[in-house]
């Protein structure tokens, strides 16, 4: 008896082991998110959890992101396959040499805004001039200071860390934030929209498109349809998740669950409908565009450039590179 | 047959209804008070509750507050070497339980030029073991971290927001964090932090342990409206009050978050969110921390009592209801079953059945008054009937008596058709009461002719019986041959034998002696007749003194006499005539017959005799005739 049973165990691992065998024709590839998981690369979780990758012939990996694993990095270091970068942290990697490849623009508008809170009597940018902003470091300072300038208002500004509590206990004045995050923070800690005053960059010509999916121009180069396919799933995967926002989210909260984040599902819903405005290039436009801007990217890059923070500006043709037929 | 919507029917729906809104009144305002009772006392304790708690958790932060606070009033004041600071620390998390972990960090280069981090921490790691690390890399830059920056951007003490222990697992801290200074160059100069890692797991233990009724519980949210602690773990340090609203789309919750982190104390209706029944949320805030403690007090669980007592009150009230329904449509029905029974009997009384059985009802009230009444009704009633029949019988038998007492006088005129040396003429008009009236006219023999009038004292038929037995004996004992006065002696003799009644008549007699005109007459106390004479008119009859008859068995009795001369009259009466009342009491009166019969003196007995009837009924014109009226006239004409 335990024998026959046995038996019949082999025979199915066997074939569990000849069907896996029998797909050969999938391609092995990672992709790693600047950070850990949420709704801001439901797109990919879904792509994932719906096979669409399969479908593209694609055997991917999710790696989960996070302040300690830096995309950047890993895609220098050709530990991942593809990730997401902000268009401006692409850039400066491109001026400073290292292949990196645009093949699609996800966010088309700026999610990174500054709030204040109106009872500090901050209305305009000018009454910011002399008061103490809380700004994240690095990428993030650079729509910010350029926002400054451009109103040629003084500000203390003070690092601001991963919370916006500084903001919250008031701290500062004025704090950035993302509009999908930290702006829906403030709002499920208790304030409401109308006391909030908001700058969005996007308003002040200093949109800076965000989340891009990069490779390195090697993986472009040699393996077109691998790229190809990986765009081609990850944005029907975005279609599916807006067009299923309740299962998208039960997708990514499972992520969420997995990496030990903190998950709140109206957060999630939040974010969800923030990525499908942010993917607009316009507010109220139809559908999505996959598609960077040229004058989105020489606006970025000439700001970036103007603030010293890289020497020549590349090009934009060789920047981005969107496979054919995406 | 039971009339429709009958009395029992009326009265039955009239008590139940008013008593049923009675008892509905009761039932209802005794549930609104003992309610708004319960209910006050409910929120009362819930807002002892939520305070006296609240205290208590701000009692124990305050209590840890008090190490950093000390620390960082050393290192103001002096100098202090590097094994000095870790000795405090080592004694601050030692001896203090409930502090986890604690650290001194330092601005850049603050406490060590050649130091940008410089950050020692002591902390507990599992059981007792208390391990040292000193905190600050590149990649942990703590500079820009909540509890580093927040009390130096404030410059005042703070506590964090609560968080998960990165290293520890689940341990739930927060940190107080106290800024220090030090002067240089003449400014105050912020130096760093002193901060003390509490573990909440105190916290989830002490409010967890708060059992309200059945499913009541206690919160409590952080400064963010963070939800520290819950009885739904999943709840916890994933949700805000706030974005808990959200989800529910519940605005109400939204405010009273608001209202929580603005440190206030309140009451709030709101939904348990551990099984969404309605309950009060109080509310009070800790507010070394900002945070505000919460506790869910279930309303139905907490008013089951009420709700139990409502609910009892009601089945009692239904069960006494229908007892009361019960004993009303009995005593409705003992009230009217007698006054149906009446009712039937009514109608057979009208029917003229005064046979038939009566209800018998044994009560005292009204209803056994009423047929009481009733049965005494009937029973006069039939009494009556009965009385009323023996009266007719009386009546009708009186009718006889007077028709056979009329009968007894004579009624053919003229008497005697072939004498014509008199004429005579007699009426009597009767009382509606039988009277005691007579006369008679008879011949004594060819040549006298008796007549006589009389009045019986009383009326009815013993005064009618009286007169015709005095009539039976005047004219047997005048038949007899003896003298008038003799005559009326007998008579008299006759009547006062065995006169029980002691009744007594009137009587006048005469005897006419139609050859000479010589009238002999006798008079027992009778009116005196006049007598009409032609040639001088009418003059009263001489009196002869006599009493009236049957009164005294001595009596005795004169006799007179007169002559007739041809065509002289006389007129006999009664007092029937003289004493006849008009309507106000006017006698017909002795002058007004005198005068009467002067008028018509010369004419035949029956045209005096009418003539005086129709004087004397124009006199009593519409007034009840009450006596006989009885006259006779004569006329002698010589033979």
């Amino acid at each position: 008896m335990s024998r026959c049973l046995a038996a019949v165990i082999i025979a199915i691992l066997a074939g569990a082991a000849t069907a896996a065998q029998n797909e050969p024709s999938l391609a092995p590839a990672t992709f790693l998110p600047q950070w850990t998981p949420q709704a801001q690369f439901a797109g990919f979780y879904i792509a994932f959890e719906k096979g669409l990758y399969r479908q593209q012939g694609i055997d991917l990996t999710i790696l989960t992101g996070g302040p300690d694993r830096s995309a950047s990095q890993s895609l220098q270091d050709a530990q991942a396959d593809f990730v997401t970068l902000w268009l401006s942290t692409a850039i400066q990697m491109r001026a400073r040499g290292v292949p990196v490849v645009n093949v699609a623009q996800l966010v088309q508008r700026s999610a990174l805004m500054l709030v204040a809170k109106k009872s500090s009597g901050i209305r305009t940018p000018a009454d910011l001039a002399g008061k103490k902003v809380a700004v994240w470091d690095g990428d993030f300072r650079l729509q910010p200071e350029a926002f400054f300038k451009k109103f040629g208002v003084k500000v203390q500004t003070v690092p601001l860390g991963p919370s916006i509590n500084l903001f919250l206990r008031d701290g500062v004045v004025a704090a950035t934030a993302m509009w999908y995050n930290e702006y829906y923070t403030l709002l499920s800690s208790g304030l409401n929209a109308d006391e909030i005053t908001t700058f969005f960059f996007d308003a002040y010509d200093l949109n800076f498109p965000e989340d891009g999916i990069y490779c390195l121009q090697e993986t472009r180069s040699k393996r077109p349809q691998l790229v190809e396919g990986f765009v081609r799933a990850t944005w029907d995967g975005w279609a599916y998740a807006f067009a299923h926002p309740d299962e998208a989210i039960d997708i990514t909260m499972r992520y969420m669950a997995a990496a030990h984040v903190p998950a709140n599902r109206v957060h999630q819903r939040w974010m969800l409908a923030r990525m499908r405005d942010l993917m607009m290039r316009k507010e109220g436009e139809a559908a999505p565009t996959a598609t960077l801007a040229r004058g989105d990217y020489e606006r970025v890059a000439l700001q970036l450039q103007e603030s010293g923070w890289i020497d020549r500006i590349p090009m934009f043709t060789s920047f981005y590179q969107p496979p054919p037929g995406t | 047959m039971r009339p429709r919507g009958g009395l029992a029917l009326r009265l039955t729906l009239l008590v139940f209804v008013c008593g049923g809104l009675a008892v509905g009144a009761v039932v209802a305002y005794n549930d609104f008070i003992t309610r708004r009772l319960v209910v006050r006392e409910i929120e009362d304790s819930a807002r002892n509750l939520a305070q006296s708690a609240a205290n208590h958790v701000e009692a124990v932060l305050r209590s840890t507050e008090k190490v950093p606070g000390f620390i960082s009033d050393l290192l103001e004041e002096g100098v202090y070497r590097e094994s000095e600071l870790w000795t405090l620390l080592l004694t601050e998390v030692e001896q203090n339980p409930e502090i986890y972990g604690a650290t001194i960090a330092f601005e850049p280069y603050a406490f060590d030029d050649s130091r940008r981090y410089f950050a020692p921490y002591f902390y507990r790691r599992g059981a007792g073991e208390i391990e040292f690390t000193l905190m600050g890399s590149d990649a942990y830059r703590y500079f820009n971290r909540d509890w580093y920056q927040i009390p130096k951007e404030l410059g005042h003490a703070v506590w964090s927001e609560p968080y998960y222990d990165e290293g520890g697992g689940n341990t739930l801290m927060a940190t107080y964090s106290v800024p220090f200074y030090r002067t240089v160059a003449g400014e105050r100069r912020f130096t760093g932090v002193v901060t003390a890692d509490v573990s909440l797991n105190w916290l989830q233990a002490y409010l967890s342990a708060i059992r309200i009724s059945q499913t009541g519980y206690a919160f409590l949210i952080s400064k963010n409206g963070r939800v520290v602690t819950h009885p739904r773990s999943d709840l916890v340090m994933n949700e805000t009050i706030f974005s808990l609203a959200e989800a529910q789309d519940d605005p109400g919750l939204r405010e009273i978050g608001r209202d929580m982190i603005r440190g206030q104390l309140g009451l709030a209706h709101t939904r348990s969110l551990l099984n969404n029944q309605e309950s009060w949320l109080v509310y009070a805030p800790v507010p070394s921390t900002g945070w505000s403690l919460g506790a869910v007090f279930p309303r139905e669980e907490l008013l089951g009592g009420v709700i139990d007592l409502a609910r009892t009150q009601l089945l009692l009230a239904a069960l006494g209801g229908l007892a009361f329904l019960g004993v009303i449509i009995a005593v409705a029905r003992s009230i009217t079953r007698p006054l149906t029974a009446l009712a039937r009997a009514s109608e057979e009384v009208a029917r003229g059945n005064l046979e038939g059985a009566l209800p018998v009802v044994r009560s005292r009230d009204e209803v056994g008054q009423l047929a009481a009444a009733f049965g005494r009704m009937q029973h006069d009633l039939k009494q009556y009937l009965a009385e009323h029949d023996q009266l007719l019988s009386i009546r009708h038998e009186l009718d006889v008596a007077r028709r056979i007492q009329q009968s007894i006088l004579p009624r053919t005129f003229p008497p005697f058709p072939d004498r014509h040396d008199f004429e005579i003429f007699a009426d009597m008009i009767p009382a509606q009461e039988l009277g005691g009236d007579f006369y008679d006219l008879f011949l004594i023999d060819t040549h006298h002719l008796g007549v006589a009038i009389g009045d019986v004292s009383g009326k009815g038929v013993p005064a009618a019986l009286f007169m015709a037995v005095t009539r039976t004996l005047l004219r047997s004992t005048a038949m007899q041959g003896l003298t008038l006065s003799e005559c009326l002696g007998r008579v008299n003799a006759l009547l006062c034998r065995d006169n029980t009644m002691e009744m007594f008549v009137t009587l006048f007699y005469g005897i006419l002696d139609t050859r000479s005109g010589t009238l002999e007459y006798g008079n027992g106390g009778h009116v005196h007749p006049f007598i009409l004479r032609k040639a001088t008119g009418v003059q009263e009859l001489e009196g002869t003194g006599g009493i009236a008859l049957g009164a005294l068995d001595s009596a005795r009795y004169e006799v007179r006499s007169t002559t007739l001369q041809a065509g002289d009259g006389i007129f006999l009466y009664t007092d029937g005539v003289t004493e006849a009342m008009d309507a106000e009491g006017q006698l017909f009166s002795d002058q007004r017959l005198r005068a009467c019969l002067g008028q018509i003196n010369g004419a035949g007995p029956e045209a005096v005799v009418r003539h005086v009837v129709e004087e004397v009924q124009r006199h009593t014109f519409q007034t009840a005739q009450n006596d006989d009226i009885t006259a006779m006239a004569l006329r002698y004409a010589r033979p």
